[in-house]
């Protein structure tokens, strides 16, 4: 088992990477940590999918010499996935900074518990 | 203000209470110090709100515990998937066995015509994701500016970025940088079905060179050229060009027909059919959404 995770370990980097960014996500109160856990665990996807394509010896898939033997090249399938998902990643780390910055104009505060706390205290002072 | 301790100010900053730039930017920080407090105090005054304050008290206490223990579950589940998987590296994986991608490889120089079978694979055969991913773009930029443009008459966050401009290295070295970055931006996109590079990487690139200059000197003079009329008008055209070329190109390949676009002898800068004007396309929707995003978040407006 050890040694098949010391074979793998670029998948297990991977879920190290995962874990941090999830951990972040979790246990921390401040929204941009958040974010920026959630943007660490975007690239912890980028890296397992990457490590799947990637066979040890062959070169890029750029045919620039007209040979197209299959067995010369790495998988070009998972660079074309990886590169969707860092474009989705981008546009949705910019709405929700745009969110978060809405957030901090309205309740000065960054902090998820004191916004909850702010939003509570407003509800039951309303009717 | 009392002075506190390195420490408490890290830990003000973890939890979010703190602004280290609005220090920096010689901005007081928001007074509110004084009726917090009040209104902290009667709110635990108050009975009914006490008791809603002591259950937020108690699922915070118990938030971490679970939070940590389905990240542990999370974990072991994940690693013991890696058990399972096969070799790293291997050739014969099921993923690197798979009959399309070898097909990608074997067909797709001389069927796109594209040297860089990842550029053929994203702009030809998966040509359809790739326009969902130019829209995904698009509607994040719509959703930034429908929550930031809506309130930029009240405040105008002019003062904070003044400390920047007239700033002599920066100004020297963004009038050094700027004209070798939008040439290398423009070369990676027009290179994207010769060798690595493409409309993405390319258009970031040219997106960091528009930042710098209008970080570097005033935005009035970037705004001359690329405001919110000018930027409408690029988004808007490679949009439609990019869905009218693949609506053509899936009606004219699917059935067969004539197509104006041919693929071209391999390696020349004017090949490949249709995937050099849509990595131009897709490069003008890149650059104009970072530099897009980097205008709202900064002044409120493009």
């Amino acid at each position: 088992m050890l040694e098949t995770l010391w074979n793998n370990r670029i998948e297990v980097i991977a879920v190290v990477l995962f874990a941090v960014g999830l951990t972040t996500l979790f246990l921390h109160k401040n929204l941009l940590k958040k974010i920026i856990g959630l943007n660490i665990m975007d690239t912890s996807g980028y890296l397992f999918l990457t490590s799947l394509g990637y066979i040890e010896g062959r070169l890029s898939p750029i045919v620039s010499d007209g040979n197209t033997d299959p067995s010369r090249y790495v998988n070009p399938l998972p660079a074309g996935l990886v590169l969707t998902g860092i474009v989705v990643s981008v546009s949705v780390t910019a709405v929700m900074l745009a969110l978060t910055l809405r957030l901090y104009r309205r309740y000065h505060t960054l902090n998820l518990d004191e916004i909850y706390r702010i939003v509570h205290r407003e509800q039951e002072e309303e009717p | 203000m009392a002075k506190k301790s390195f420490r408490e100010t890290l830990r003000e900053w973890d939890e979010g209470n703190f602004d280290f730039t609005m220090k920096t930017a010689g901005i007081p920080l928001p007074e509110n110090e004084d009726g917090k407090e009040k209104e902290g105090s009667e709110w635990s005054r108050t009975p009914h709100l006490r008791t809603a304050g002591s259950e937020i008290k108690a699922f915070s206490k118990l938030y971490p515990v679970f939070a940590g223990l389905l990240l542990f579950a999370v974990i072991t589940f994940l690693l013991l998937v890696i058990v399972e998987m096969p070799p790293f590296n291997s050739p014969d994986t099921p993923a690197n066995r798979s009959e399309v991608t070898w097909r990608y490889i074997r067909s797709g120089l001389s069927e796109t015509g594209a040297v860089n079978i990842v550029a053929g694979v994203i702009l030809d055969y998966r040509a359809f994701d790739t326009l969902g991913e130019s829209h995904v773009l698009f509607a994040a930029t719509v959703a930034v500016m429908i929550l930031m443009l809506a309130k930029r008459e009240e405040e105008e966050p002019e003062e904070e970025l003044s400390i920047l401009r007239n700033d002599l290295i920066l100004q020297n070295t963004a009038k050094v940088l700027v004209p070798f970055l939008l040439m290398f931006g423009a070369y990676i996109i027009l290179n994207g079905h010769l060798g690595p590079g493409g409309g993405f990487s390319g258009g970031a690139v040219l997106g960091g060179a528009l930042i710098l200059y209008s970080s570097a000197f005033h935005p009035g003079k970037l705004q001359k050229i690329l405001n919110m009329k000018s930027y409408r008008i690029i988004v808007l055209l490679a949009l439609s060009f990019y869905s009218g070329m693949k609506c053509y190109s899936f009606f004219s390949g699917a059935n067969g027909l004539e197509t104006i676009f041919g693929t071209g002898t391999p390696g020349a800068i004017l090949s490949a059919g249709l995937i050099l004007p849509l990595n131009i396309a897709v490069g003008l929707v890149v650059a104009c959404t970072m530099y897009g995003f980097y205008a709202i978040f900064t002044r409120g407006r493009i």
